[in-house]
């Protein structure tokens, strides 16, 4: 008997994504699979969660999970671990989700394992290392339950028709676990489709030369129609564009129909969030950059001067 | 203020790396340097200290060669430092890592430890919140931007969205991302200053720990080569690359 549990986070528009990836994998490898959510609406997001694969969900619509970042909701996991005695924990390698998980090995002394790719059972993963030149398989070992964060978009979400058991959660929140607090949400997301969620996504780097340039990206976007604008995070760092256009090991994973990387040299740290991407164009000018390798169709040449041509050709055949 | 920065030698990040027959990455006789993501934590804690007075510490586990990088640190302004070095520590996985770490902070009394979001090499980017957790104090991931105002510390928090406006009383721990300072060229004078800074190098027994403690619960049994993907077309800008780019984009009905 191998209990596998997800820990799925909640959003506003109800489960996330990778919950539903999760699970479905959860459900293959487990006789007995349940997810923990915590937050406002997780109740609502049961339903969801076990057509997914969760028999049992463990929810808990309380502020606090929301208000406070990470402690409270290690606190409740760890209680309902305690309890229960998982043998595997799949997180998403969310900001929220590896605040969870790293704190959560501290108080369990369990096993926990970074960037997966595939989970094959309680005690064996898998991850890539070098921008995905290299899988490695892992045995994950000591006690139970062992902890395993898994790459978003590793797995594509199926429901099975399934429902489940919800099982109300009202462990206390002690109050010293409350002290960090959100006291402001920002939003900073572009016009057009989220990232994750487009057939086109162009992204753009340091070869753009200026901010302002990314006006180039935008034009792009809008002859295509439907496109999501991102970028490296050597831009975002710089402070180009906001946050949430980046794509990568820190940023967004992102699967599309097409991926054009623009001014992109592709390391690593870029390369594992949009390798999974169908088709690939590269536009750069050093021709020995490492984005070419990835490439279905690489161009070498000034992005400025290529990407006015691509917008006026798509417009014609458009027209 | 007293603040802790835990801090990382790796292999150069422009270099090649390669693992060797043990399947651990190979760090031997290849050139490294401090994580750059650590250099933002330590530009972080000095810019904290410049404003608020203190002191900047330290707190590293690696091979003896890491002193380079703590030394880079001190060339930047932190004031001393501590690097826990111990053959028991080879392999050591994050777990591991968090422990001994946790433990060389705990040994004095500190406001603030800082650290980067995750290491260039390993990219694992939970043990800043273990190490939180072993501490016993609150702590806040991803800031892009960290000030202290009366005593209790105030963060930009990078999110999905866009980001979030965080506050936490100290003691606390911060990961910082690369928007949250440009890291300072070392000056002539503080590389020279670098070199009569206090460096203590403690072994697992000086920290308490065993052995057992440290024991890796990970094991990488096999590595092989990702399926190779199809080798793409390269072309020169102004081969008709525009309409190329057009036509492939047609043929996945994007346009």
């Amino acid at each position: 008997m191998t209990a596998v549990w997800v820990y799925a986070e909640i959003t506003p528009e109800g489960p996330s994504s990778s919950a539903l990836e999760l699970l479905t994998k959860a459900r293959t490898i487990g006789d007995e699979v349940a997810a923990v959510a915590l937050g406002p609406g997780a109740t609502a997001a049961a339903p969801a969660l076990g057509e997914h694969g969760a028999a049992r969900v463990y929810a808990s619509d309380e502020e606090v999970y929301a208000d406070t970042l990470g402690r409270p909701a290690t606190h409740t996991l760890h209680a309902l671990i305690r309890e229960h005695s998982p043998d595997l924990v799949l997180f998403s390698t969310s900001y929220d989700a590896r605040d969870v998980a790293g704190r959560l090995q501290a108080m369990l002394g369990s096993t926990l394992m970074s960037n997966a790719t595939e989970v094959a059972g309680a005690g064996s993963a898998q991850m890539q290392i070098f921008g995905g030149n290299r899988v490695v398989d892992v045995a994950l070992e000591g006690p139970a339950p062992r902890l395993v964060l898994v790459r978003p978009k590793s797995f594509a979400p199926e429901p099975n028709g399934g429902t489940a058991e919800v099982v109300p959660v009202d462990t206390p929140v002690p109050d010293e676990l409350t002290t960090v607090r959100r006291i402001e949400r920002h939003e900073e997301t572009g016009a057009g489709p989220r990232l994750e969620d487009a057939k086109v996504v162009i992204a753009g780097g340091r070869g753009l030369q200026d901010p302002s340039n990314f006006k180039l990206l935008d034009d792009l976007a809008a002859a295509i129609g439907g496109a999501a604008v991102g970028a490296s995070r050597a831009v975002v760092d710089a402070g180009w564009v906001p946050y949430s256009y980046q794509v990568g090991q820190t940023g967004k994973t992102v699967k599309p129909e097409v991926y054009i990387a623009v001014g992109i040299s592709g390391a690593t740290q870029h390369v594992v969030g949009m390798k999974g991407a169908k088709r690939i164009i590269a536009i750069n000018k050093d021709g020995d950059a490492p984005i070419f390798r990835l490439a279905d169709l690489g161009v070498v040449g000034d992005a400025l001067a290529v990407l006015p041509k691509v917008i006026e050709e798509i417009r014609a055949r458009r027209s | 203020m007293h603040v802790v920065v835990l801090v990382k030698y790796v292999p150069e990040p422009q270099g090649t790396p390669t693992l060797g027959e043990d399947f651990l990455l190979v760090r031997e006789g290849v050139d490294g340097s401090l994580d750059p993501g650590d250099e933002f934590a330590v530009e972080a804690a000095l810019r904290l200290v410049e404003a608020h007075g203190g002191e900047v510490t330290l707190v590293s586990m690696g091979p003896e060669v890491a002193t380079g990088a703590l030394r880079k640190g001190f060339s930047m302004g932190a004031g001393g430092g501590v690097l826990v070095t111990d053959p028991a520590l080879r392999g050591a996985d994050a777990l591991a890592t968090a422990r001994v770490l946790a433990a060389a902070v705990g040994r004095s009394p500190f406001d603030l430890v800082l650290a980067g979001v995750e290491s260039t090499d390993g990219s694992t980017g939970t043990l800043p919140m273990t190490v939180a957790e072993l501490l016993g104090v609150p702590s806040a991931t991803f800031a892009r931007k960290v000030d202290v105002e009366d005593g209790a510390l105030r963060v930009e928090r990078q999110t999905e969205a866009g980001y979030d406006v965080v506050t936490s009383p100290l003691p606390a721990l911060v990961t910082v991302t690369g928007s949250a300072a440009e890291p300072r060229y070392p000056t002539l004078k503080g590389i020279m200053a670098a070199k009569s800074k206090p460096l203590e190098q403690l072994s697992l027994a000086d920290l308490g720990l065993s052995e057992a403690d440290v024991a890796p619960t990970q094991r990488v049994t096999s590595v092989s080569e990702a399926p190779e993907k199809a080798a793409g077309v390269v072309i020169q800008a102004g081969d008709d690359a525009a309409a190329k780019i057009a036509e492939l984009l047609a043929e996945a009905k994007a346009i």
